[in-house]
């Protein structure tokens, strides 16, 4: 009778019992943030993390893991310790950022004022 | 590939938001309810993260095991074309289980602790995992049906609450709609060939039908507990509601290759628009789920023995000043 149709098992002949020891701190590395350019003249994105003990295996990794479909120009990693970020608590000051109308191109309507400035100068001149 | 976070229905919920402020639980909770996502720095209740790191291990390590009983098959593959696909697919879950590690991992449990937890029998995983792909056409079957019911769950949870998972959810869903049509094709290919081939794929459709049904989990009771997970948008659609889903997408494309399924009672109600199914039989799940399934030992003495035989490796790359320190997202 055929034990398992697993390869690993019939081949390698493991023992299923066996039991390892555990793994330990550091074991799966440290982590790398990675960022992703799709096309040359685009920003580069941040698109997840990898485990790596060094920048080179990390971009290797990197490639396998967020360059699988579709184009890619570039890819950046940085040790994750190495990011220094805004705290969500603070979010409240990005809020007004929206409510400075006086940046928005928009707001500005020059031809209103021209409009009623010409048709000022008609009545004037009749 | 993964069906639905296995909660156990007899299991008491605990005190969930006892002890919790009440002032952050209901901006938390107003957050959620307005449609934002929550972030990994984000003040979050003590069960939340508790079940999202039960919920994205168990994926992570359903994504590492299900490459095994598909992967068995690489070196038997007919074709080489098939071949490269199939290494394609397998390599995808993998990275796959590497996403949802990794958006465990912002809620603060290492990924050696996860992949302890899972060589010793502690944590779960999909169970459709521990039954064996008898033939090539068993593979096509798990390439095609269970990667669809795998869709839909990730596609439901992708409409979750917490940033790191929705965006791993995203990434895999656009790698899977491959697998889909992979499946399908190998599907479609035998059961439109000879009386041998369509035998094949008749059969595996038969074998693996139980465990397609037990795919989204035993019928959700109600409990304070789903209701919670519910309004935190840790679960999204109740076990019965994706299976329904599962059923009315994929049962009249089987039926429409002249394939039959094992179960005389399947048929969708014209007036509900619900289908109707004789209950699988949940003993037989708890059973496999709880170990005693025909592949459950040999699928993790495969995991341990790639833990092992890589250890020296990675041990010996292993940079001196080298610190861990939770990802960013």
């Amino acid at each position: 009778m055929i034990k398992s149709l697993d390869p690993r098992i019939t081949r390698a002949n493991i023992n299923v019992e066996d039991q390892i020891q555990p793994l330990q701190e550091m074991d799966q590395f440290q982590t790398y943030e990675v960022f992703h350019q799709k096309k040359r003249g685009q920003q580069h994105v941040h698109v997840g993390i990898v485990h790596a003990p060094n920048p080179d295996m990390a971009l290797i990794y990197a490639k396998e893991q967020y360059a699988r479909r579709g184009e890619t120009a570039n890819l950046w990693v940085v040790p994750s310790d190495q990011v220094f970020a805004t705290d969500y608590l603070d979010q409240d000051i990005f809020t007004t950022t929206e409510e400075k109308h006086y940046r928005d191109p928009g707001t500005y309507k020059v031809m209103d004022r021209i409009k009623a400035y010409k048709e000022r100068r008609k009545q004037e001149n009749k | 590939m993964y069906g639905n976070a296995y909660i156990d229905p007899d299991k008491a919920p605990n005190s969930l938001v006892a002890d919790e402020d009440p002032v952050k639980l209901a901006e938390f909770e107003a957050r959620i309810a307005a449609g934002e996502k929550i972030e990994p720095q984000d003040w979050m209740p003590k069960e939340y993260r508790k079940q999202l790191i039960r919920m994205i291990e168990q994926h992570a390590h359903s994504e590492i095991i299900g490459a095994l009983p598909e992967g068995t098959w690489i070196t038997r593959a007919p074709g080489f074309r098939r071949k490269l696909a199939l290494m394609a697919k397998v390599q995808d879950e993998v990275g796959h289980a590497q996403l949802l590690y990794s958006a465990a991992e912002t809620l603060g449990k290492s990924r050696e602790q996860m992949i302890n937890d899972l060589i010793t029998g502690k944590s779960k995983y999909s169970n459709i995992f521990n039954y064996p792909a008898e033939t090539w056409a068993d593979s096509a079957v798990i390439a095609w049906l269970v990667d669809a019911g795998a869709i839909i769950n990730q596609t439901t949870n992708a409409r979750g609450s917490y940033g790191p998972y929705v965006r791993a959810l995203e990434r895999i869903c656009y790698e899977e709609s491959f697998h889909l049509k992979y499946g399908h094709d190998n599907v479609v290919h035998l059961a439109t060939g000879t009386k041998k081939q369509r035998e094949m794929v008749q059969a595996a459709l038969h074998r693996w039908w139980p465990p397609l049904m037990h795919f989204f989990g035993p019928a959700d009771k109600i409990s304070v507990h789903s209701e919670v997970l519910m309004k935190w948008k840790v679960k999204m659609a109740s076990n019965d509601e994706m299976r329904q889903q599962f059923l009315d997408m994929y049962v009249p494309k089987i039926w429409d290759l002249e394939l039959t399924l094992p179960d005389p009672e399947l048929r969708k109600d014209e007036e509900t628009g619900r289908w109707i199914y004789t209950e699988p039989d949940w003993e037989e799940f708890k059973r496999v789920i709880n170990g005693d399934g025909p592949c459950n030992a040999e699928r993790l003495a495969v995991r341990r023995m790639a833990e092992e035989k890589g250890r020296w490796v990675r041990r010996a790359i292993l940079g001196e000043k080298a610190k861990y320190v939770k990802p960013f997202a």
